[in-house]
């Protein structure tokens, strides 16, 4: 079934239009990839669904319009935006990062949430009552997506999330992101530059350039064409 | 040295330098959630307490009327941060200090032209006793004034640390971005942010006002100042500094009229002083931790 | 400028030189008296708009600059007997010395941060003229002798205030062309070029720090000029607190309301400034604070609705009317506002 039906989206900031129209779909319970070159629109495109930047066109999610909404009516909606550069709220403790992150739920689980998300990141309750800030670049990514996570979302929004870290690190990162897609059923729109990995623990992708998607498929066929492979896996 | 001389004069610092410290939190509260230095937190102080002198001179017991003062300046606060600040919230420094002036020039002349030129007087909550601690002087006031401060730290310590508005508002001071995408509407945080500062200069204006001489238009200028010069000093994104650089600035103040005479009728002169070395030396002030530079 | 627009700009200035002169003919003491202010204001508002509207720098403490100048000639002439416009070098020179030492910090804090401590050194000033002056009975206010029309010039200043006001004007006109020159040559394209983008300005070789400190002098000295010229036609000098915040946000307010970064702005805001101020005063004389009120509020709302204020306004109406098909020009660096920044 689709949960997100995005069709002919345009966007960008003030007179400066980065989408010329994009029209991709996520299915509920799938890992679908973003690929393409700097510049080419993957944040825009995370930005202008989670409400955070104006756009045109129409996006549908589990039946209702996105489009025009606020981002908090996003994130209300069961979206998780783990941003660019991770947004980590430096000031805060790692613990109140994730109180945070539960911030729209009004149900009683959210203890047993953050163990929960404590078993699966160890390194993050070991440093519960530190400042965010003081973390690795890896245990911040962790603890945005795990922040993300206690807001119990449908679709998770991933923007580069390999971004600054080893690659062993990436590599633990991504297998974590697929055991959560098995476990939970929640589906994963990323964004990322490491196109190998990103299409490891893919169903499906598109390859954006220049505010235009220009192939799309099943990620393992993706994985063999010849043009992914010059241009994103460096083949 | 007299000591029961130095003693006296550094608790009638203390005494003054609570109420710096309580705006110096308005300030901090302010600065942290929007960013801004709002310059025209004096005025609003200034408004609110003579709202309180006005529901006072009108009947209402002193005590309850600061409480219903205090409720309306928080309304008032949300609603000038939704209405004059919200347009203007990203815009450069120019422009934020012309309107955080435009407010000044306003309810600096409004408070008048509504409720009057002439120096009001204004009941105290306190008693009006003077006790002698081994030849020190402490008057009620100073003793009601530390508690009343004490009283707003655990408060807003309740609230930023124990509630889930509090954690919001931290959020949105740490990163407004990352807010909004769990779900934070970050308007109605900086609403809540101002709503607090107004309330707290509120309860700063109505105490303070019985220990000075009377209530006047300009009652709150010089407050401001040192003020300023607290949150300055403890740095202006943190609630400790502005206490602790409250009562500093306070004490240095009450010292500096002691003991240096050249500086008599130029008090200004230390928080004016403190403000510059601050800046200049360590602009993120003595607990601050970050960029002070917002241009 | 081209020579084809300096033409009729030249026309224009000399015919609103000949109605400012005409003036105090035709109308009355108390009138005069009014216009002498807005011209000391308009003194003021340049010097600020040079540094707030040129250079980005935002000062809410010219009001103490303008108190230094007003108590230096007022002292100079009362206890020392000098002649008005000897005053004048000493304020200016004064005011320039004033401003840099001011100015220095402004090397390290800005933004709000220098907003702040300009607040200060208002706060700071009735204090220390408190403390340092004698005035009139042992009080702050210091009178000065009256100056009075010379035999030469009784022919076309029979009285003195009428003298007065053409010492004002005459001093008032070189200042505008000094503020004039200064911002269209060298200096003013490195004050625009500072307030735009510091770190570009200083790779093409601009010295930050000159800039930065000579804005300040400069713009305190002509609010000190300005201080000179009020104080000869009220006849004294004077601060309190209220009074130094006041006027620091009313430069602010001129400068707003008649166009930030434009020279001729603050020239209009001023009239403007002063004859809404007296307006209101005459209509509601048992609310003379309504004025500040209503200034206050008008500030923020022209923040909102004319950022560029009347001038800069006004420009972008003739710019449209000229071409109408077109859409509205870009604007010329040196009439762009700074609030854009």
């Amino acid at each position: 079934m689709t949960l997100l039906e995005v069709r002919d989206l345009r966007g960008g900031y003030g007179p400066v239009r980065v989408l010329q129209g994009l029209t991709f779909t996520v299915d509920d319970g799938e890992i679908v990839v973003l690929l393409g070159a700097n510049g080419a629109g993957k944040t825009t495109t995370l930005r202008a669904l989670s409400g955070l930047i104006g756009a045109q066109g129409s996006v549908r999610y589990d039946g209702v319009d996105l489009l025009g909404r606020r981002a908090e009516a996003v994130a209300r909606r069961g979206i998780g935006h783990v941003p660019e550069g991770r947004g980590t709220m430096a000031e805060l403790t790692v613990e109140e990062n994730l109180r945070v992150g539960a911030y729209l739920r009004r149900d009683r689980d959210v203890a047993s949430d953050l163990e929960r998300w404590y078993t699966l990141f160890p390194r993050l309750k070991e440093r519960r009552d530190q400042p965010a800030g003081t973390l690795s670049g890896g245990e911040q990514q962790m603890l945005a997506i795990a922040r993300a996570l206690m807001g119990r979302p449908r679709l998770l929004l991933l923007d580069e999330p390999s971004m600054g870290l080893a690659p062993i690190i990436t590599q633990g990162l991504f297998r974590t992101l697929a055991d959560l897609n098995a476990d939970l059923g929640v589906a994963m729109l990323v964004v990322e530059q490491n196109a190998m990995l990103a299409l490891g623990i893919a169903r499906r992708a598109y390859v954006l350039e220049t505010g235009r998607i220009v192939t799309s498929g099943p990620a393992a066929e993706l994985r063999e064409d010849e043009r992914v492979r010059k241009a994103y896996l460096g083949m | 040295m007299n000591v029961s001389l130095f003693l006296t004069q550094f608790m009638n610092g203390i005494g003054a330098g609570v109420i710096y410290a309580s705006l110096a939190l308005a300030l901090v509260l302010i600065f942290r959630t929007t960013g801004l230095l709002n310059f025209a937190q004096g005025e609003m102080a200034l408004f609110s307490t003579y709202v309180t002198w006005w529901l006072w001179d009108g009947g209402v017991p002193i005590l309850p009327a600061i409480l219903l003062s205090v409720s309306l300046s928080f309304v008032g606060g949300a609603v000038i941060e939704r209405v004059v600040i919200r347009p203007v919230e990203s815009s450069s420094p120019l422009i934020v200090v012309i309107v955080t002036l435009g407010m000044f020039l306003a309810l600096n002349a409004l408070t008048q032209v509504i409720f009057g030129t002439d120096a009001k007087q204004l009941a105290s909550v306190f008693p009006q006793r003077v006790f002698d601690v081994g030849g020190v002087r402490l008057t009620a006031q100073t003793i009601g004034l530390v508690a009343v401060l004490v009283l707003e730290c655990v408060l807003l310590w309740l609230i930023f640390q124990r509630t889930k508005a509090g954690l919001a508002l931290r959020a949105v001071a740490a990163n407004p971005t990352s807010s909004r995408l769990v779900g934070i509407n970050v308007g109605r945080m900086l609403m809540l942010g101002w709503a607090l500062a107004a309330a707290l200069g509120a309860l700063a204006g109505s105490l303070v006002v019985p220990a000075t001489e009377a209530l006047t238009a300009s009652s709150m200028q010089a407050i401001l100042v040192f003020a300023f010069a607290g949150a300055a000093l403890g740095g202006f994104d943190s609630p400790l500094g502005a206490v602790v650089g409250g009562l500093v600035v306070g004490v240095a103040n009450s010292l500096t009229i002691e003991y240096l005479e050249p500086l008599r009728d130029v008090e200004l002169l230390v928080p004016f002083g403190i403000i510059l070395g601050v800046l200049l030396v360590r602009p993120a002030g003595l607990f601050g931790t970050q960029r002070v530079e917002r241009v | 400028m081209s020579a084809r627009r300096a033409l009729p700009a030249a026309g224009i200035g000399i015919a609103l030189l000949v109605l400012l002169a005409w003036l105090p003919q035709y109308y009355g003491s108390t009138q005069t008296a009014l216009f002498a202010r807005a011209l000391a204001f308009a003194v003021a508002a340049l010097g600020l708009n040079l540094l707030t509207g040129y250079n980005g720098q935002v000062s809410i403490g010219h009001g103490a600059f303008f108190g230094f100048g007003a108590y230096t000639t007022a002292i100079l002439m009362k206890d020392h007997d000098w002649a008005f416009l000897a005053t004048l070098p000493v304020v200016a020179v004064g005011g320039l010395a004033v401003g840099a030492a001011v100015g220095f910090p402004a090397l390290r804090v800005k933004g709000l941060y220098l907003a702040l401590v300009t607040l200060g050194l208002a706060a700071l000033f009735p204090d220390l003229v408190t403390r340092f002056v004698r005035g009139t009975g042992g009080t702050t206010l210091v009178q000065i002798p009256k100056v009075t029309s010379p035999s030469w010039a009784t022919r076309f200043a029979p009285a003195d205030d009428q003298w007065r006001y053409y010492l004002v004007l005459a001093v008032a006109v070189v200042m505008l062309l000094v503020a004039w020159n200064l911002v269209r040559g060298r200096f003013g394209r490195a004050l625009i070029a500072v307030r735009e983008h510091e770190a570009a300005a200083a790779t093409v070789g601009i010295d930050l720090a000159r800039v930065k400190v000579s804005a300040f002098a400069i713009s305190a000295a002509f609010a000190a000029v300005a201080g000179s010229l009020l104080t000869l036609t009220t006849g004294l000098a004077n601060a309190d607190r209220v009074g130094t915040f006041q006027l620091s946000i009313d430069f602010l307010v001129i400068i707003v309301i008649g166009g930030i970064g434009t020279v001729v702005g603050p020239v209009v805001g001023a009239w403007l400034f002063v004859f809404l101020e007296d307006w209101t005063k005459q209509v509601f004389p048992d609310t003379p604070l309504l004025s500040p009120a209503i200034f206050g509020i008008a500030l923020i709302l022209f923040v909102y609705v004319l950022p560029d204020g009347i001038v800069g306004g006004a420009r972008r109406l003739l710019a449209r009317l000229r071409r109408p098909a077109a859409p509205t020009p870009p604007t010329a660096p040196g009439t762009r506002p700074a609030v854009r920044t």
